[in-house]
């Protein structure tokens, strides 16, 4: 059986930056496997512009962004293998992959970073009555035929769900000749970011009903038709308000799943809320010397975010690798979340294992206007954030420092709370 | 006097700006609750600007590539976006193509290069 200290599982956004932190942090036996025939994961196909603005200060589009980690990768000679599908790890590390070169191959790691990303919510997740016809797709589905395969899906295009990827193709398929007539969004909010609504939606006159959503789908062989219907505040369609849309795409944009199959199996604890692992400030998942970084932990909104994520996760595993990341110290105390983030990540910290300073990301569940995000350490607020106004749609952070937690030897609780004020 | 409506993109917060003005002069703008929604909004009705972003065929590509990415080297005048696209919507470029090759230059006659935005062997 092959040997290396460090597997990283996904060569997207988060597997490239974990595997260049674990090298950096003095890590030389790496291996990353990718089951595409290229590195870069979902950026290939985001041909957009917007990345980059926090890690690079420019603005690049996907493509652009993923080579700077790659050209990272290649410089340092970190092992990489593609076309190669994980197809189990167990709980002893021993990871079992197959691609047509090599055959099944297993490879024990001392650590395994966990960068599988994440896939979108299909129609069969949302029980839309109709027939099942040809022509619907989810918005990736349809990112990916055009930026990269070359194909138009449609011509005359309804949206279901306002997300950002949804959004960045109303865009595309406009400028690729076809006619996007609406954008229907179940909740009462959003999905997307705001800079996508206005450049996305408002600057081509595609209209975006709130409150909306898919009640008929029409067609046999291929759509050709939907009906959109209003909906209560208990989500249920209301009868008189139908609106019918000679179509023959329909695009989903619904959500993000993170793709923990692979964590499921190996006995990684998920949390129900945020569908990644539970983990601890090293970004460590229940099993040690396993940890998370990127989609398949949380799904973000930006990319840049994923990739300090990830530079985490890569230190952490190299730490963990070499030994000097303890295992547990009896310490690990549950960030609390009374009123306001949905869940926080990481989920616990031991003050001990902080370095500097500890980002912690959390998604709100509701949109929330005029509050100040609070920390509290064993009741003391030590930290108080205005914020004019949060969305689910954008994920949050709060930076825990050195100092904050030196002031509190013997920290018992710490919770974040958004409160008015 | 005329009046346009605009959604702030300068944070989530998206405020609605109401932007009066009297031919090509900003008479006033209402509605901004920061000077950086001042700001984006005299830019975006004196002079919005876009950078385009698209993919072009590719020829001869080595690892079966079909496309290739493509952005506008810099911002063009927003109402010029259609024009752009329609003038390369016909491109095959031979490979291989690096990052920041110029495809195409002067697009759609607006003074910016159209430029790859990714390697293709």
């Amino acid at each position: 059986m092959e040997t290396y200290n460090v597997v990283i599982i996904g060569g997207g956004p988060a597997g490239l930056a974990a595997a260049v932190s674990a090298y950096d942090a003095g890590e030389h036996s790496i291996l990353v496997l990718e089951r595409d025939t290229q590195l870069g994961g979902i950026l290939n196909q985001c041909i957009h512009n917007g990345f980059g603005l926090h890690t690079f200060q420019e603005e690049l589009t996907g493509p652009e962004y993923a080579q700077r980690f790659i050209d990272r990768l290649i410089e340092r000679k970190i092992e990489y293998r593609l076309n190669t599908m994980v197809l189990d790890i167990t709980r002893e590390k021993v990871v079992t992959a197959c691609s047509r070169a090599d055959g099944v191959t297993r490879i024990q790691a001392k650590a395994i970073v966990l960068a599988m990303g994440c896939r979108e919510r299909s129609r069969g997740s949302l029980n839309i009555p109709g027939f099942r016809p040809a022509g619907v797709f989810s918005a990736g589905t349809a990112q990916r035929l055009v930026n990269m395969e070359g194909y138009l899906p449609g011509r005359r295009v309804v949206i279901l769900g306002s997300g950002d990827i949804g959004l960045i193709m109303a865009r595309r398929m406009t400028l690729e000749g076809a006619k996007v007539l609406v954008c229907a969004e179940i909740m009462p909010y959003s999905g997307g970011l705001k800079r996508n609504i206005v450049q996305c939606l408002d600057d081509f006159g595609i209209p975006l009903k709130l409150s909306h959503t898919v009640v008929d789908i029409e067609g046999k062989d291929r759509v050709t038709g939907v009906t959109i219907a209003r909906v209560d505040s208990h989500m249920k369609p209301i009868p008189g308000t139908e609106e019918h849309y000679d179509c023959d795409t329909l695009l989903l944009s619904v959500g993000l799943l993170p793709e923990n199959e692979l964590s499921r199996g190996m006995g990684v604890e998920l949390s129900p809320v945020h569908k990644g692992p539970v983990v601890n400030e090293s970004l460590m998942t229940n099993i040690p010397g396993v940890f998370a970084a990127g989609n398949v932990l949380h799904v973000h909104d930006l990319v840049d975010y994923v990739s300090e994520e990830a530079e985490t996760a890569g230190r952490q595993a190299a730490a963990y690798a070499a030994g000097s990341l303890t295992d547990e110290t009896g310490r690990e105390i549950p960030i609390e979340t009374g009123g306001g983030p949905r869940y926080t990540v990481p989920e616990t910290l031991d003050p001990a294992r902080i370095g500097d300073q500890l980002t912690i990301r959390f998604r709100v569940g509701s949109v929330m206007k005029d509050r100040r995000v609070n920390v509290y350490l064993d009741g003391d607020r030590v930290l108080s954030r205005p914020r004019r106004v949060m969305a689910p749609g954008e994920m949050e952070e709060v930076l825990l420092t050195r100092k904050m937690l030196d002031g509190h030897p013997d920290l018992k609780s710490i919770a974040i709370k958004v409160e008015e004020g | 006097m005329e009046t346009r409506n605009l959604t702030c993109i300068r944070c989530p917060l998206g405020c609605q700006i109401e932007v009066k003005m009297e031919g090509k002069e900003v008479v006033s703008v209402t509605g901004n609750t920061c000077r950086r929604g001042d700001i984006y909004a005299r830019k975006e009705v004196t002079n919005p600007t876009r950078i385009v972003t698209s993919s072009v065929r590719v020829s001869g590509s080595r690892t079966g590539a079909v496309m290739v990415s493509c952005k506008t080297a810099a911002d063009i005048p927003k109402a010029r976006v259609m024009d752009v696209v329609k003038d390369i919507k016909d491109l095959v470029i031979p490979c291989p193509v690096a990052i920041g090759d110029v495809l195409k230059q002067d697009v759609a006659g607006t003074g910016v290069d159209l430029v790859a935005t990714r390697n293709v062997e």
